[in-house]
């Protein structure tokens, strides 16, 4: 690897108790079980699955709000994971999360200038004028007039609240930013404009992205590398137009095959994949595809395969990998 | 016309709130034929799921008024019916509706089983005669209800309805309300954006079925989205609604193929593809309390001209079957 990693996992692991009525663990929901890779400075690596595969689970217990159950985060060269908050406060400052709608997140009895300023206030001893520079010049990088910081978030339309939310994580100057689906839920005019904003503000900061999605066209286009996860791990990893192009995983070709496409043949009329995913409290043995898997054999119920890679960026965990 | 199922035409639906009356709907023209799948598509806000309430009849009715317009379903004016007829014999039985989140569309408390039935001893197809006994009647109401259940290719039907709704994964919520939608063998379906909480892999086998059991059992339709991909799937013609209006009404073909309304055309680029980029549409929709005059996309419009300002166009047919609301349509798709 020739850049240093900015962001390091290994072997991340969140396990939650299952409890019955009377409160007594029954089992673990594995959501988040091994997952590893590197995230390089100034890259966008999108991170992929079905609802329930853990992709905002990771998100969450990258940023440290949900403690990791094994594992180790490595960020910026310090071991985040299993920091207190108070501990972590210093690191956090540059690692920020971004909800699906970061709009909601402000305060509506506060002015926009306040809840500006808080993340500063919070994070940083400025003087309130040096506070005043830095978050004008936030609002104008997002595309904000000034006269907006006197305003209350239920007079601004919603496309420019998440605006302002994405300004109040952007005052604190973040090197890695966490999009946990920033776009799911938009019309695809309004969806053009936010990814146009996020590729923006990317190139002007120097930002990288985890593009948490599900939403495999808007990956496509904006991600550099991609992710792809089932039920807590990840099965495929790569540059996002070798898995595009060419994916090994069964998993990730039937995900591709059930993206529509205009103009070309039907998926309604030549779909395949059959059944839901498992429930991550109680994992098929060995791989965990297998149960949908077309390809499954013998050897696929007694081993779970590793995530090996091809020597060039692309790794898969299967045993029977091919086109 | 002989085939046409239902005719919404000049609706006129208006909301009233703080801040002023808001004009929802627009004058809207709509026709679903007999057994075809219809596909609305729009943007959030547009009036799709507003328009599908009317015909359903279920806006709320205190806040609602309904200017003018008329829906017309197998000659009858909907609007004209009183409630008792349209509980006895259009909604839920003639029209039936899948709603966009399964989730919230089951009573938690009860079993699925128990919610098919009381479904079953109102509005199964059997009451209409009259003929059976009540213990009859149930029989082969539970018959049917298993058979439909298989159709929608539900593991284990009788374990399925001693469950509970929180019991089953969304994808086989979302089977169970199609299942429930044809159960009093209507004549028209309402499917309000129902894949839109589903994963990709999951969607795709629920407009497989919906598409085919739609074709068996000669149901028609109505197909709301905000996602062409999707409509590109299942629907055999395609309306396209812009704030309150309906702007364009083509084929499936001719509509990906040659749009002639510049706003049919801006939606299709701005869907991400790699050849186009991220494209968006200039511009906000506009508030609907003091909406646009005339043509409602005007200010977002290149090639709007004073005479949209002022008139809304009246539909122009280009193709067979296609038509379009607008003065400068494109030529050829371009």
């Amino acid at each position: 690897m020739t850049v240093e990693p900015i962001l390091s996992v290994d072997g991340l692991h969140k396990h939650f108790p299952v409890r019955n009525v009377w409160k007594r663990r029954v089992g673990w929901l594995r959501a988040v079980d091994g997952v590893s890779f590197d995230v390089r400075r100034g890259e966008i690596l999108g991170i992929v699955g079905e609802s329930g595969c853990g992709k905002s689970t990771l998100g969450k217990t990258l940023m440290g709000i949900q403690p990791a159950t094994s594992g180790r985060v490595v960020f910026e060269g310090n071991d985040v994971a299993g920091l207190t908050p108070a501990q972590a406060r210093k690191y956090r400052e540059h690692l920020q999360y971004c909800y699906q709608d970061p709009g909601a997140s402000l305060d509506p009895r506060w002015t926009i200038r306040s809840s500006l300023h808080e993340p500063l206030i919070v994070h940083t001893d400025l003087p309130t004028a040096e506070r005043e520079t830095r978050v004008r010049e936030i609002l104008k990088a997002v595309g904000l007039p000034e006269t907006h910081l006197d305003l209350y978030p239920h007079e601004i339309s919603g496309g420019q609240q998440r605006r302002v939310g994405l300004a109040r994580i952007l005052t604190l100057k973040p090197s890695v930013v966490i999009l946990d689906e920033p776009t799911s839920g938009l019309d695809v005019s309004v969806q053009a404009t936010i990814l146009n904003l996020f590729l923006d503000l990317q190139r002007a900061f120097g930002l990288t992205y985890l593009f948490i999605s599900h939403d495999l066209s808007v990956v496509r286009l904006v991600c550099h590398r991609v992710a792809v996860m089932y039920l807590g791990r990840i099965v495929e990893i790569g540059q996002t137009e070798a898995i595009f192009a060419a994916p090994q995983h069964p998993y990730t070709q039937s995900l591709l095959a059930a993206i529509p496409k205009i103009g070309g043949a039907r998926v309604t009329d030549s779909f395949a994949l059959e059944g839901e995913p498992p429930s991550p409290t109680n994992l098929p043995s060995g791989c965990r595809f297998r149960t949908r898997c077309p390809r499954a054999a013998g050897l696929c119920a007694e081993q779970d395969p590793a995530l090996l890679g091809d020597g060039a960026e692309h790794a898969v965990a299967c045993h029977f990998p091919g086109p | 016309m002989e085939s046409d199922l239902i005719a919404v035409r000049g609706l006129r639906v208006s909301f009233g709130s703080d801040a002023g009356v808001a004009r929802v709907l627009d004058g809207v023209d709509l026709t679903i034929r007999r057994g075809e799948i219809m596909g609305l598509v729009g943007e959030s806000g547009c009036g799709k799921t507003t328009l599908a309430r009317s015909i359903l009849g279920i806006l709320p009715p205190h806040a609602t008024r309904i200017e003018a317009g008329e829906i017309r379903f197998e000659g009858r004016d909907l609007l004209g019916l009183g409630e008792k007829t349209l509980a006895s014999e259009i909604r839920g039985r003639a029209i039936a509706y899948i709603p966009q989140d399964p989730f919230t569309a089951f009573n938690p408390v009860f079993t699925i089983g128990t919610q098919i039935d009381d479904l079953m001893r109102f509005k199964s197809p059997l009451l209409r005669g009259g003929a059976l006994s009540g213990r009859d009647r149930r029989r082969q109401d539970r018959a049917r209800v298993l058979e439909l259940l298989r159709m929608v290719q539900l593991p284990d039907p009788e374990g399925v309805l001693r469950k509970y709704p929180h019991e089953v994964s969304g994808g086989q919520r979302q089977r169970l309300m199609i299942a429930m939608a044809l159960l009093p063998e209507p004549q028209l379906v309402i499917a309000d954006e129902p894949t839109t909480a589903l994963d990709v892999t999951v969607q795709a086998q629920i407009l497989t079925l919906l598409k085919r059991l739609a074709r068996e059992h000669g149901v028609a339709v109505l197909f709301t989205t905000h996602d062409l991909g999707t409509a590109y799937e299942i629907c055999d013609r395609i309306t396209v609604m812009y704030a309150g209006q309906e702007v364009e009404e083509a084929p499936v073909a001719s509509f990906f193929d040659a749009p002639s309304h510049p706003y049919t055309r801006k939606l299709l680029d701005s869907l991400p593809s790699s050849e186009n980029g991220i494209r968006g549409i200039a511009g906000e929709i506009p508030r609907l309390i003091d909406p646009p005059s005339g043509c409602r996309f005007h200010p977002r419009c290149e090639r709007a001209t004073e005479e949209c300002r002022t008139t809304r166009p009246p539909p122009e047919a280009v193709a067979a079957g296609h038509t379009v609301r607008c003065h400068h349509p494109l030529e050829g798709g371009a």
